[in-house]
């Protein structure tokens, strides 16, 4: 794919009474941000499951955007902490796996701050541009021994 | 009635599920006198050719473990396909494709130029590389080409069903072999274990933190004498068992050490590491974002700890290798 015209794919995962709400009022209050985004609503930060996560890249995503209450603020009281304790951990595994630093975020953003949710979007979007499609997960591509031998002889 | 045929194979694997079927002691005369084994190269002088002058569906079941690495494990894989009515996946490695499938975090030519350049062992400048061909004056010899990826089993022939362990305990393989040989076996696909978590089996559930956070810290097994009553989790020793399948019995946990996962995930999940993630993530005991880092920095490879026995499987992997499945 060319690299100039290459779009990112970002699917949100969104608590509904925080970030939901925010993209909401992004949205009635006219603000523009590129259409990279597939939000997904879920009601609570706390429950993204990291299959959800890995699912997404699995079906082509090139991140994955987490948006929850600010601490202290969980509708739950605790969910968006124990979606922080899983990012901390799923974003280890993820570098582990060959997915860049950029491509998996998470952001407390509260139902009012519509602004905060435009600039996150927009800020992932030209991180994502500028990193280019992912690639190397997994990629099978049988090559013969011989081809590996001379790549060592080289 | 004739005694029904059974073939049993090894892919890429350790010879651990060999040893299994011969750790079934005494039981192993009963499956002699049940079943006609047909081909079963770690044991029995039986060749290629024997299996080639099969016909096709001869074969009752065909046990095959081990992942797929080589051409040779593939072409010999979709031979017993072709001469078995059941193909039983065996052992971890073919069920999700195992420990070998770790290698799927590299690539070939990393693999090569470390085990026959940079592995500390090796004497560099020999020159000895493994070649696909050699000509000497004898003729040509060849070896099976090395693919670049580790596959399970199910992701180069179609699977019937699936013997979960590393490697399976004796029960669960007697268990297999008497449904196999009474007609009782359960719908295709099925894994033939628990369908419930380890913890369920655990002798030491009643100890099992139930809510809240409780890793204060992580500790390796190495790290402390763990208290042989108490729940490995409750003691900060990451133990899988509230997110892999059960039916061993706990042998691991029975020892002391922490279950790893080697049954793999239970029926609904679709990701085995991404589960357990999950599992780990929630007892971390803190709200603090530096305190969770440091919680989570303490635990070395976290791939290797999620995927023990599962990368092949993982939903990034598979996806990888079988484009196009995904809507």
């Amino acid at each position: 794919m060319a690299e100039n015209n290459y779009e990112p794919t970002i699917v949100a995962f969104t608590c509904t009474w925080c970030t939901y709400l925010a993209a909401d009022l992004a949205g009635t209050s006219r603000m523009s941000y590129p259409a990279n985004l597939r939000i997904v609503r879920a009601m609570c930060s706390g429950r993204i499951d990291p299959q959800f996560v890995l699912t997404a890249f699995q079906w082509g995503a090139d991140g994955v955007l987490i948006g929850g209450c600010h601490p202290g603020d969980c509708h739950y009281q605790e969910g968006n902490y124990k979606a922080l304790r899983r990012f901390k951990l799923l974003k280890k595994l993820a570098a582990e796996l060959g997915i860049e630093d950029e491509r998996l975020r998470l952001e407390w953003i509260s139902a009012s701050e519509a602004d905060r949710f435009r600039d996150v979007v927009n800020e992932m979007v030209e991180d994502l541009r500028r990193l280019g499609p992912r690639s190397g997960v997994g990629e099978a591509k049988p090559v013969s021994a011989s081809a590996a031998e001379e790549a060592i002889h080289a | 009635m004739p005694k029904p045929k059974v073939g049993l194979y090894w892919c890429a694997s350790c010879g651990g599920c060999e040893e299994a079927v011969v750790d079934l002691a005494e039981k192993i005369l009963d499956v002699v006198a049940a079943v006609d084994i047909v081909f079963w190269p770690v044991a029995l002088d039986f060749k290629k050719e024997d299996v080639e002058a099969l016909s096709d569906g001869e074969m009752t079941a065909a046990f095959i473990n081990g992942a797929v690495r080589l051409s040779e494990q593939e072409e010999m894989v979709h031979l017993l396909r072709r001469k078995a009515q059941y193909v039983i996946a065996f052992g971890s490695c073919a069920h999700l494709g195992g420990i070998p499938g770790l290698a799927n975090l590299t690539d070939r030519q990393s693999i090569f130029q470390y085990a026959y350049r940079d592995a500390p062992t090796v004497v560099p400048d020999d020159g000895i590389v493994p070649r696909q061909q050699v000509t000497v004056p004898q003729g040509d010899l060849k070896l099976p080409e090395f693919w670049e990826r580790v596959r399970a089993l199910d992701q180069v022939i179609d699977v019937d069903y699936y013997l979960p362990g590393c490697p399976p305990t004796p029960t669960v393989i007697a268990n297999a072999l008497t449904a196999l040989l009474e007609g009782k076996l359960p719908e295709k696909g099925a894994v033939l274990a628990g369908t419930r978590a380890l913890c369920y089996e655990c002798d030491r559930a009643a100890t099992k933190p139930e809510k809240g956070c409780t890793l204060s810290e992580i500790k390796r097994p190495w790290e402390i004498i763990a208290d042989p009553e108490k729940c490995l989790l409750a003691q900060g020793i990451l133990c899988l068992g509230p997110v892999t399948r059960g039916g061993c019995d706990a042998v691991c946990v029975k020892g002391n050490m922490p279950c790893t996962g080697c049954f793999g995930p239970l029926d609904r999940v679709r990701d085995f590491g991404a589960k357990g993630l999950s599992a780990i993530a929630s007892l971390l005991d803190s709200n603090d974002e530096a305190e969770i880092e440091r919680l989570v920095n303490s635990i070395p490879d976290v791939a290797g700890v999620l995927y023990r026995y599962s990368l092949p499987a993982s939903v990034l992997f598979k996806s990888a290798q079988t484009k196009g499945d995904a809507p």
